[in-house]
């Protein structure tokens, strides 16, 4: 029993902050959200000299092979940067969905491409209606009719859907499914869908995590710096008690997005219910955060032109996205309640310890 | 090191050592509250038949009386402990706090006085803190111990004393430097409740029974070899306490768990009846309960790998004490009509423990510092926001 990361994780967290700090400064967020940049190409390029694109991609597809709670800390980075690229989609969600069915010869050199970050995949599943990434997408993962397919962008049809965060641009895709294009078809693809759905809800939780405290960050150094009544805002308790109060609600969520991790790690197939407490946990330390952040700002948190909103804005993305608060809601409660949850104290580790 | 969330074979083993003492040992029914002399002494017994077994304190080293456990296998423990349903810990002032601070800064005399006895549930121990005068803001303590030849006399009222009408010895903070103001000059002083000069009143606390107590001390007379850690290090000494005490040991996750899967049956059993907003609060309540246990693993393993608790005691002081009340709040709503009723009243149905549960974890924001305090505390030091 163990609960600490290793150096070696905690290392590459660090370098993709680093490398975030560079490429996805609220400078660039704000560039991108106006319209006046065009940098999209340069920064895929700087995450594949990293190597993120294929860190989940199998070592026979070229890639490294790490498992979900190697990624956890690298999503939470992407977070907190509020990353406007699809990188998590593409690389927890559709090169592990890809590797499922490597054995597909048509798969195999797709796989391969995303796992080098040449070929960028986006995934569409009737779970996961408005796809990120889909409008950079060199191929798309799309279920329709319970058959899974891998289609090129010529053969779908996207509707773009106008998003709250103009960062995370989301798109419906419409496909005729014809045979050409199935890769697999019955309950492997029903089974796939779900692993995927885990993936990208554990994946957002962890993002949740980083951009909660990127606003705590934010708010507090506002709440530090602006004065009234002759004394910063934030040496007031009717503050500071709503920022402590949202600082538990992260330092809470954290351990229960690990422990999901983890449990992603053993199997697929164990626990859903360990992914959708995180997703939960996550999202509502998010809100918290955000709510707090935007107060703590006054009118300025309601401006454009105050950083915040960017990540805010991806915060309640997140928290629609890979299954929203009533699709996991809903699979916790169904699993309490039917007992399929082991309940009690010598069960913390249901999820991992099966 | 890297994360790995299974118990080794040796925790295993563990585990099913005490699951099965505690299958063999646990009385069959509730012992009577320890808020009374007869269940106080109930308890004490309790306590001496978890030393019979070597299972008083399994963190603390053989010599005294413990198991050498690593923190793991105390949350395995403590898991055990309540899912036997094992009765209260009634000396928790003693093993959770003050046992902790003594290894830490005690003298190898004082840890051979005190810590056997304490493991074994010999001698009881109270908190004395808290005064009339000095609540959140502890500092404004105002009891005194001045130095007279080989011994300090002791002077002042402390209040709030949790166990203090029954227990055996209390340890508080005084000042041996009566010129002293706030947080300098404060000794930390061990004394035994039954010393001349020492007069100890119980207080009701609001379902009737005597859970606290005040306590008045008129030229109570203790040697300086009494005193822990250096004189005017009190404050230092007592801080340590507190992280113990809101940080890790004062209240393992199990006890939450066993609630939440309590609360969890009670939902199942009465779903029908119920308001449908009802079940979002239950399965809340079942996720903070394993969020809590979850971070408490994670704390765990950071103290195993060499790392400290400091600031983090007061987020996890907050959430357990807000955790708690929402899980009994809960319960009385499922209860409805008959959560107005004594558990021995006729119709009360399964009243059982919830209401004085309830009523309990009331106190869990005001006790071990209240949230105010805690929220403060994160936001300052954690947050680093400005002082007031």
């Amino acid at each position: 029993m163990d609960f600490t990361f290793s150096d070696e994780q905690r290392m590459m967290a660090a370098s993709t902050r680093e490398l975030l700090a560079d490429i996805c400064s609220p400078a660039v967020l704000r560039a991108l959200a106006e319209g006046r940049d065009a940098s999209g190409a340069a920064r895929w390029e700087r995450y594949c000299e990293l190597g993120l694109p294929g860190l989940l991609a199998p070592e026979s597809a070229g890639g490294v092979g790490l498992s979900n709670i190697d990624f956890v800390l690298i999503a939470e980075e992407l977070g907190r940067a509020a990353v406007p690229d699809a990188l998590v989609e593409h690389a927890a969600v559709g090169v592990p969905l890809l590797a499922e069915f490597a054995g597909e010869p048509r798969v195999q050199p797709v796989l391969e491409a995303a796992a080098a970050g040449t070929g960028r995949v986006a995934v569409a599943l009737p779970q996961e209606p408005f796809v990120a990434g889909a409008g950079e997408a060199n191929w798309l993962v799309v279920v329709a009719g319970g058959e899974l397919h891998l289609v090129p962008p010529s053969e779908v049809r996207l509707v773009e859907q106008p998003a709250n965060d103009r960062l995370r641009r989301l798109h419906r895709v419409d496909y005729s499914p014809g045979p050409a294009t199935r890769i697999a078809t019955g309950a492997a693809v029903r089974d796939a869908c779900s692993r995927a759905v885990d993936r990208g809800a554990l994946h957002a939780a962890a993002q949740c995590l980083g951009v909660a405290e990127r606003m705590l960050e934010i708010a507090v150094a506002y709440a530090s710096d602006r004065k009234q009544f002759g004394h910063a805002i934030g040496a007031y308790q009717g503050l500071k008690h709503q920022f402590a109060s949202a600082q538990v609600k992260v330092e809470f969520a954290r351990p229960v997005v690990y422990a999901a991790a983890a449990s992603l790690g053993e199997s697929g197939e164990k626990m859903p219910v360990a992914v959708s407490h995180a997703k939960l946990a996550a999202v509502a330390a998010a809100d918290a955060c955000a709510r707090i952040a935007m107060q703590a700002h006054g009118a300025m948190g309601y401006s454009w032109e105050v950083d915040l909103h960017f990540y805010m804005k991806r915060a309640w993305a997140l928290a629609g996205a890979w299954g929203d608060g009533n699709f996991h809601a809903r699979r916790v409660q169904a699993a309490l309640w039917s007992g399929a949850q082991p309940l009690g104290p010598a069960h913390t580790f249901a999820a991992t310890e099966g | 090191m890297a994360i790995a969330l299974h118990y080794t074979d040796a925790q295993r083993a563990f585990r099913a050592e005490v699951r099965a003492w505690m299958a063999a040992n646990v009385p069959r029914e509730p012992l009577e509250t320890l808020e009374s002399a007869r269940g106080f002494a109930a308890h004490r017994e309790w306590e001496r038949t978890l030393a019979r077994g070597r299972w008083g304190m399994v963190t603390w080293p053989e010599e005294y009386g413990g198991r050498g456990c690593d923190l793991i296998e105390w949350l395995i423990f403590e898991e055990e402990y309540y899912r036997a349903q094992a009765p209260t810990r009634a000396n928790q002032n003693g093993i959770f706090l003050l046992g902790p601070t003594l290894m830490e800064f005690g003298t190898p005399e004082q840890k051979a006085r005190f810590l056997p006895r304490m493991a074994a549930g010999e001698e009881m121990w109270a908190q004395a803190w808290s005064e009339p005068q000095a609540g959140s803001d502890l500092a404004a303590l105002r009891a005194t111990a001045l130095r007279d030849g080989d011994e300090y006399v002791l002077r002042g009222h402390k209040i709030w004393s949790s166990r203090a009408a029954y227990a055996d010895w209390g340890f508080g903070m005084f000042r041996t430097d009566p010129a002293s103001e706030r947080h300098r000059g404060i000794s930390f002083i061990l004394f035994p409740l039954d010393l001349p000069g020492v007069r100890v009143r119980g207080i009701p606390q609001i379902h009737g029974e005597t859970g606290f107590a005040e306590i008045f001390f008129e030229d109570a007379r203790v040697p300086v070899a009494n005193r822990l850690g250096a004189e005017g290090a009190g404050w230092q000494i007592a801080m340590a306490t507190a992280g113990f005490e809101r940080g890790l040991m004062l209240r393992s996750p199990a006890r939450f768990q066993a609630t939440a899967e309590r609360l969890v049956e009670l939902y199942r059993q009465h779903a029908a009846e119920l308001d449908p907003a009802i079940a979002g609060q239950v399965a809340q309540a079942w996720m903070d309960a394993q969020a809590y246990a979850l971070n408490t693993y994670m704390t765990a393993s950071r103290l195993i790998a060499g790392g400290t608790i400091g600031v983090e005691a007061s987020l996890n002081k907050i959430f357990w004490s807000e955790l708690d009340l929402a899980m009994h709040d809960c319960a009385m709503r499922i209860l409805g009509c008959r959560a107005q009723l004594l558990p021995q009243a006729a119709d009360a149905g399964d009243v059982g423990a919830w209401l004085e549960g309830y009523m309990f974890s009331l106190a869990g924001p005001i006790y071990a510092g209240t949230n105010e305090i805690q929220r403060n505390i994160i936001a300052e030091r954690l947050m680093k926001l400005p002082r007031a």
